[in-house]
């Protein structure tokens, strides 16, 4: 597998890339810009019926009855389910299967799904859902994870404990009280970061099918459609092979299409029932209610240092506020500390984490998962360091650097770090050496760094298979087509794959074709989540294009007698490199290998090396490489009002190589766009009741054109030595330090410390308040 | 059911539907172009951006019988108009859109690049300022808006003549 045998990062011709590393379009890009592409709701199918799910009008309460009789009498209504037809629970992470598709005897927030109307059309499938009628008695709800954590009536869901506790961890490493008391400074403060959501523009929507010998056939617009084969294998109680799984074209998904929802369960449920074709396409509000995205949470921080800023030990306790279930919370909980450990180094080392559930939207993955919040917190107090040693924030950073080719405080193998490049180039691009202080009061600048991992070595479920696979094929008429479990969610994966094949293979673009995320003819991936495609997917396409190409070098030379060295695949030919006159297309290469080695194809996978510290936990957040970024960002704080406009941002992102520069900068520039959003304009909230506070676009405040600051994107190479050609991930990482940049940007603007995001004008208002009064100081204890 | 007739991207059109559709459900479910997307079905997103008598609309807010009678251009009538003008390819805003990574997951794109095709029928020469504001009602959550601007700048160079803009990491590469 690959992972055995590393392809190296140089061109596997020669001196240069033919196709990396140039701004390629993608290959699904003419039909995105035509409107050809097709997303889920775009599949019409005859005869095809519309679902809609009625859902919980009660934080917290008891089913007493569910009377479905007047919407079944409705005239057009052809199917109506609850949660006694699918009462098989299941969840993302194995060991924490705590939901079911409609609730059964229990809703647990506003919004969960209780039943379900297939109907000729959304209309009359609307019309029934009023019909049906439930009996609540209603339960105390839990809003506060605090308040969810001191329960005294019914827990949310029924453990042992009876208590509301999702997951907790407590990790060490090192002597963290020696650390501390040896320390020259101890900074400690309370920070806490809001629930925020994906905001994909394309709303969830599912299409199911099952023929007349009763294949089911699911499309969905998931992003990890292996994980929802077997959940509807699960739940259905189908045998995986009577159950195909199709991702169409996806219109966004930033981790929100992670889990499996009640909507491909249904959706198939209703098509089995009623023998047609259902579809089920949510409303814009469902979307918010149907959540899963950043978690809130309550985080408290000490860092102890020496005078000159070495770091010498960082204690963190974190309490994240899990919504009604579990969804990746295990991960989450788990991320929210083992993703701190770089990119500076510190000896040692504690996290107390504990996710409680309320009776909320659930929370899950959302862009920089469990990761994004810890690093806010703690990049703001090492600002605070800096401040009170009278370091340079830059400085700080550069210091404490963690270093390539090392390990973590917590057992994290580290390949390749470009850190310091980052650092270097937004400081020479922001001119942070001549700009910063000098820009007058409520204007200033700030920096922090991240790191995030491409993929980790946990599997969600374990198993030894691979967990990346790739099957291509040649044909005689010179094109290739690839097959891959991958799942292109906009990312650009589907054209990454194409870029490493006509790598290998010499050929151009327009002779590559890609057939992703089909899981009757794909071979599996573990989806599009952790950042883990590129660099998984990729080195199994390179593992699956060098046999071929292994291949249809050796016949080649044996056709024309010469040594395969000389032989070379390049720009849609083969040549002999010693006789210029010689070259024959890639089509005739592919017919002289198929005469002699038969049917062209070939099969390639990835699995990550032996990984993780050796503790409980010790491989979730072990990657098999990280990405590093550095953020500088520039403020203007209007004191009057409290807005804080923020008139551009430079990032510096390391992704190990850029096999298409253009992408990188699209998913840097994205990110940046993304946390500055969730900084100051975005907040996922519901009201006393549990009601969300504003589930529209508009009224979640998603920025405009207008609203979004001028982006300097920056690519650095490291070069990782297991990384497709040295390629890391360049997704998610680049969101992670745009939020306490922006936070210390305000502190050297106007210096107040904001530890409680959003930045709203209100808090900037009264922090300013407090500083005239001089309340607001950072309290070091020397 | 009423019967509408207007004209869809130069073709004359008969469709029945009920009186309180939208023009975003006649496309999508009468007349299949679903290049058209609904995001938020609320005039929010702007992903059902269409062109009527070639003012940008919101597809999602205007009922279909308000196209009776006039000329509704949608995504899929842009590639066919500019070969029928003479030219090859996709119409350049396509091109530019494509050519400079603006296309991420895609969805919001038909809605937007009909933003900027009715920004540069009316002003074939704007700036930066002015393209913000042509597209602010347009949401995107992939781009972060930079490539989309960038795009809009290239379409507009290439038509003037002019250099195409230089991103930072362009420059940063070809400087290293």
């Amino acid at each position: 597998m690959a992972s055995r045998d590393q392809h190296g990062t140089q061109p596997p011709w020669g001196e240069s890339f033919q196709v990396v590393g140039k701004p390629h379009r993608k290959v699904d890009g003419r039909a995105k810009a035509t409107g050809s592409a097709v997303y889920a709701d775009d599949i019409q199918l005859p005869g095809m019926l519309h679902a809609k799910l009625l859902r919980s009008p009660h934080a917290h309460a008891r089913i007493i009855s569910i009377d479905t009789s007047r919407a079944l009498a409705l005239p057009g209504v052809r199917g109506v389910i609850t949660g006694a037809d699918l009462p098989t629970k299941y969840g993302v992470i194995p060991w924490t299967m705590d939901e079911t598709a409609l609730a059964v005897d229990k809703v647990r927030f506003i919004g969960d799904p209780v039943a379900a109307v297939a109907a000729l059309d959304e209309d009359t499938a609307n019309r029934a859902l009023g019909l049906i009628d439930v009996q609540y008695e209603a339960l105390p709800a839990y809003l506060d994870p605090r308040q969810a954590l001191e329960q005294e009536g019914e827990p949310i869901h029924a453990n042992k404990r009876g208590d509301n506790v999702s997951k907790h961890v407590e990790l060490s490493f090192g002597d963290l009280d020696g650390a501390f008391e040896g320390a020259d400074l101890v900074l400690e403060g309370d920070y806490s970061f809001h629930g925020s959501t994906h905001g994909m523009i394309e709303p969830h929507c599912a299409v199911a099918q099952v023929d007349s010998a009763g294949l089911l056939t699911l499309w969905s617009s998931t992003q990890i459609t292996h994980y929802v084969h077997r959940a509807l294998a699960h739940v259905l109680d189908l045998p995986a092979h009577r159950i195909r799984v199709i991702q169409p074209c996806l219109g966004g998904a930033f981790g929100g299409k992670s889990d499996p929802f009640a909507l491909e369960f249904v959706t198939a449920k209703l098509a089995q029932i009623t023998g047609r074709p259902v579809k089920m396409l949510w409303t814009r509000e469902e979307v918010f209610y149907a959540h899963r995205g950043r978690h809130p949470m309550q985080l408290h921080y000490r860092t102890a240092v020496d005078k000159d800023g070495t770091l010498r030990g960082v204690d963190a306790k974190i309490l994240i506020d899990g919504g009604s279930y579990s969804s990746f919370g295990l991960v989450t909980t788990y991320y929210s500390g083992q993703l701190l450990t770089g990119p500076y180094t510190f000896p040692s080392y504690r996290f107390d984490s504990t996710r409680v559930f309320t009776n909320k939207p659930p929370c899950g993955p959302k862009r920089g998962h469990g990761s994004v919040q810890p690093r806010f917190a703690f990049e703001v107090q090492l600002d605070e360091v800096a401040s009170a040693l009278d370091i340079d924030p830059i400085e700080i950073r550069r210091r404490n650097f963690l270093g390539e080719h090392t390990k973590t405080v917590n057992g994290q193998r580290i390949t390749s770090n470009g850190f310091l490049e980052c650092l270097e180039k937004v400081e020479r691009a922001s001119g942070w050496c001549e700009r910063r202080g000098k820009l007058g009061r409520g204007r200033g600048l700030g920096v922090a760094g991240s790191m995030y991992i491409s993929g980790t070595n946990y599997p969600i479920y374990p198993n030894d298979m691979p967990q990346a696979g790739i099957q291509i094929k040649a044909d005689r008429s010179g094109v290739v087509t690839i097959f891959t479990g991958g799942n292109d969610i906009g990312q650009g994966s589907n054209s990454v794959v194409a870029y490493l094949v006509a790598e290998e293979l010499g050929l151009e673009l327009d002779a590559v074709r890609v057939i992703a995320a089909d899981t009757d003819l794909c071979p599996v991936d573990l989806g599009a989540y952790s950042s883990r495609v590129t660099f998984m997917v990729g080195n199994a396409a390179i593992d699956a294009a060098r046999k071929l190409r292994k291949q249809v070098v050796q016949a080649v030379a044996e056709k024309w007698e010469v040594d395969p060295a000389r032989v070379r695949l390049v720009g849609g030919f083969a040549l002999d490199l010693e006789d210029s006159e010689r070259h024959i297309p890639s089509c005739e290469a592919f017919q002289i290998a198929e005469a002699r080695f038969d049917t062209l194809g070939a099969t390639g996978s990835y699995n990550t090396p032996t990984l993780g510290g050796d503790y409980r936990g010790g491989t979730i957040g072990a990657s098999p490489a990280y990405s590093f970024t550095a953020h500088i960002v520039e403020v203007e704080v209007d004191e009057e009002t409290g807005r804080i406009t923020v008139p551009k941002v430079w990032c510096a992102h390391d992704c190990g190589r850029a096999l298409n520069p253009m992408l990188v900068a699209g998913q840097i520039e994205g990110s940046v766009y993304m946390g500055i959003a969730e900084a100051l304009l975005e907040h996922h909230q519901v009201n006393r009741f549990g009601l969300h506070a504003g589930p529209s676009l508009l009224d979640y405040r998603m920025p405009t054109t207008m609203d979004t600051p001028e982006i300097e994107a920056f690519v650095v190479e490291s070069f990782d030595p297991e990384g497709p050609y040295g390629a890391k991930e360049a997704g998610e990482g680049p969101l992670h330090s745009a939020i306490p940049a922006l936070a210390n940007a305000i502190y050297d603007a106007v210096g107040i410390r904001l530890r409680d995001l959003p930045f709203t004008p209100a808090k900037v208002l009264a922090a300013l308040a407090e500083q005239r009064e001089g309340a607001q100081q950072p309290q070091p204890t020397v | 059911m009423q019967v509408l007739q207007f004209e869809l991207n130069g073709d004359p059109i008969e469709v029945a539907a009920p009186p309180h559709w939208t023009l975003l459900e006649v496309l999508r479910y009468r007349m299949a172009m679903t290049g058209t997307k609904q995001g938020c079905d609320k005039g929010d997103c702007g992903a059902c951006t269409v062109l009527l008598d070639g003012q940008p609309v919101l597809a999602c807010l205007t009922l279909a019988s308000n196209a009776r009678g006039r000329q509704v251009t949608t995504i899929e009538g842009l590639l066919p108009a500019h070969r029928a003008a003479g030219g090859s390819g996709a119409d350049p805003v396509q091109e530019a859109f494509d050519a400079c990574g603006a296309l991420q997951c895609g969805f919001c794109q038909p809605g937007m690049m009909l933003s900027t095709r009715a920004l540069l029928n009316r002003n074939p020469e704007p700036s930066r300022a002015e393209i913000q504001e042509a597209l602010s009602g347009n949401l995107c959550r992939c781009t972060g808006y930079t490539q989309i601007v960038q795009a809009v700048e290239t379409a507009v160079a290439q038509a003037c003549g002019k250099p195409a803009p230089v991103a930072a990491w362009q420059r940063d590469l070809e400087e290293n």
